[in-house]
């Protein structure tokens, strides 16, 4: 096993601090050890539990709920917003 | 006055002995007299629960019954309330208003409870002291500088303490049973899809399931009632019959099998916790029950599998927090990525990075099969084990947990040793099974809970048993020394 803190900050767009940089990894590394002892049980021939009650394709009529969720634009809640949209750094 | 159940707050309501607003002004009263010591609320909504209290008044008096008109609860803090905050404990939340309810929200307002406020947790659920809570930490009500469990915490010391009638709180591996025995209340986790999810903020969609921390499995069976059901807002929630709980408390419990785990008695458990569970046994079995030795072999790879699954859908179910669509932002960014990055490291604390780094990377290329995949073949053992185990009994009985409540700061630098601690809850999560802490005891001084794991959406007799217990001891009925 090798646990790559910088590449895994990457991943879950995480800025980690360079403290908890040393501090995470050398936790994972216990806690991945610790993990490590389902390696130990034989599963060849056992299925993934996908669902815990084995509920699978719940469907409903296709129409749409006329009651609105929100008492108003949710937009207006967000962090920064212009004319209805929300508004993020310059991408291009 | 704010000592009371909601079975003896309606039937006092009902009877016109009590007002819903001398009611609440009396649970405002306790919160004003212990808040400052036990610090259970993120916020109180004060108005909000006394215009609640006077409409119920007027409803009251009109002659309508709902089964909790009246009565004062308090919310865990990812449980969607329109209009108001649901921080879920975290900087990354802190200012942000829910836009509409959660199910369970609207089936109170129906049922028209009293919204007194919102509990305290662990961040993003995620924890097992409520030390990892953004706001302050929560103290334990029958000791002051011990932790009240988590992440439920908060809504666990505000029952203890009776802050509130009865709380709600959700319980991803133990995080409604935990506090639950910490405190010394009940505390009931249904089966996986009893109750909608719906505007529970997500932190492991596989295992996440509310229900009620209350006084008595009484209190818990007339909650159940109110919130459990199908919910089309929520595809995982069961389509299956909602029974009246409250009608499982008239059952006997003689003749019913009460298996014991073998592997849940050995190891690291504390003497005293191991001996008020044996004594809770031996009280059940004086009322009639028949205990047999059962086996749950795959007990040990709990923690490992839960640890894999439960971190593996965090780290997804988070990524949703970016700045851009609510929350907090960040002020420091140069591109959207550096915005992500950093509003992500600006509004999450240590444990929540901790779980997301853990969950990427058991599902990062070259690791998902040996981490996720076989984290979800084990979950199949350990459901298997259950099934097997209640084929030879009708209800399991365990410790909910190896000691008693811990002090402040104990465990914080150990994460393994406080995820070791959730080693006899997180496999009710894992199989989907109901799953029930009552007080039973004392160790220390400090109460002790009494697990009780029954089958998929059995428990009504989770209750029965409950209930029976309760009726014959008198652990639930003790006050915290504040």
């Amino acid at each position: 096993m090798s646990f790559d803190i910088e590449h895994m900050a990457v991943l879950a767009r995480l800025k980690l601090t360079p403290d908890e940089k040393v501090r995470i990894s050398g936790q994972m590394g216990t806690i991945i050890e610790y993990i490590e002892k389902l390696s130990k049980l034989n599963t060849d021939d056992v299925e993934p539990t996908a669902h815990v009650l084995g509920i699978n394709n719940v469907f409903r009529e296709d129409e749409p709920d006329t009651k609105p969720l929100a008492d108003h634009n949710p937009i207006a809640d967000s962090p920064a917003h212009n004319k209805g949209h929300y508004e993020v750094p310059q991408i291009i | 006055m704010h000592r009371t159940t909601i079975t003896q707050a309606r039937e006092l309501l009902r009877q016109k002995k009590l007002s819903s607003v001398q009611l609440t002004e009396a649970v405002f009263a306790r919160i004003d007299q212990v808040e400052d010591r036990v610090q259970a609320f993120v916020h109180l909504m004060r108005e909000k629960a006394l215009q609640q209290a006077k409409d119920a008044d007027v409803r009251i008096a009109a002659g309508e019954e709902a089964p909790l008109l009246g009565i004062p609860i308090a919310l865990k803090d990812l449980i969607c309330t329109q209009g108001s905050r649901t921080t879920c404990s975290s900087k990354i939340l802190d200012q942000f208003v829910s836009p509409y309810n959660a199910t369970v929200t609207e089936k109170l307002n129906q049922a028209g409870a009293v919204i007194v406020g919102k509990t305290n947790m662990d961040e993003f659920a995620m924890g097992s002291s409520n030390e990892n809570s953004h706001h302050h930490p929560t103290m334990n009500p029958w000791s002051l500088d011990r932790v009240p469990g988590g992440s439920s915490g908060g809504s666990s010391a505000a029952v203890s303490a009776h802050e509130c009638v009865a709380a709600l709180g959700s319980d991803t591996g133990g995080s409604i049973r935990q506090p639950a025995s910490f405190c010394g209340v009940t505390g009931l986790k249904p089966t996986y899809g009893r109750v909608s999810r719906f505007g529970l903020v997500a932190f492991a969609s596989s295992l996440d399931q509310i229900g009620p921390l209350t006084k008595t499995v009484a209190d818990a069976a007339t909650l159940l009632n109110v919130i459990g059901g199908k919910d089309p807002r929520d595809s995982t929630s069961a389509d299956v019959a909602l029974p009246d709980f409250t009608q499982a408390l008239q059952k006997d419990v003689k003749g019913m099998k009460l298996g014991i785990p073998k592997e849940y008695f050995t190891g690291g458990i504390n003497p005293a916790v191991e001996k008020a569970v044996q004594e809770s046994i031996r009280t059940l079995e004086s009322l009639g029950m028949q205990t047999v030795e059962v086996s749950l072999p795959h007990l040990d790879y709990a923690v490992a599998t839960y640890y894999i699954i439960a971190c593996a859908e965090a780290s997804t179910n988070l990524s949703r927090y970016d700045g851009v669509k609510y929350g907090y932002r960040t002020e420091k960014s140069d591109s959207l990525v550096s915005m992500y990055e950093n509003t992500r490291e600006e509004g999450f604390g240590e444990e929540v990075k901790r779980r997301i780094i853990l969950g990427t990377f058991v599902l990062s290329t070259g690791y998902y099969d040996a981490y996720y995949l076989k984290a979800q073949k084990v979950r199949t053992l350990i459901k298997q084990d259950f099934e097997n185990a209640l084929t030879q009994c009708d209800v399991i009985a365990s410790p909910v947990t190896p000691y008693p409540a811990f002090k402040l700061g104990e465990k914080l630098d150990d994460p393994l040793q406080m995820y070791l601690a959730d080693i006899y809850t997180i496999s009710a999560n894992l199989a989907g099974i109901p799953a029930m802490s009552i007080p039973c005891g004392f160790a220390e001084g400090l109460p002790v809970g009494l697990q009780l794991m029954g089958k998929h959406f059995d428990e009504a007799r989770l209750i029965t048993v409950g209930h029976q217990f309760q009726k014959a001891t008198d652990f639930h009925t003790k006050e915290a020394p504040l």
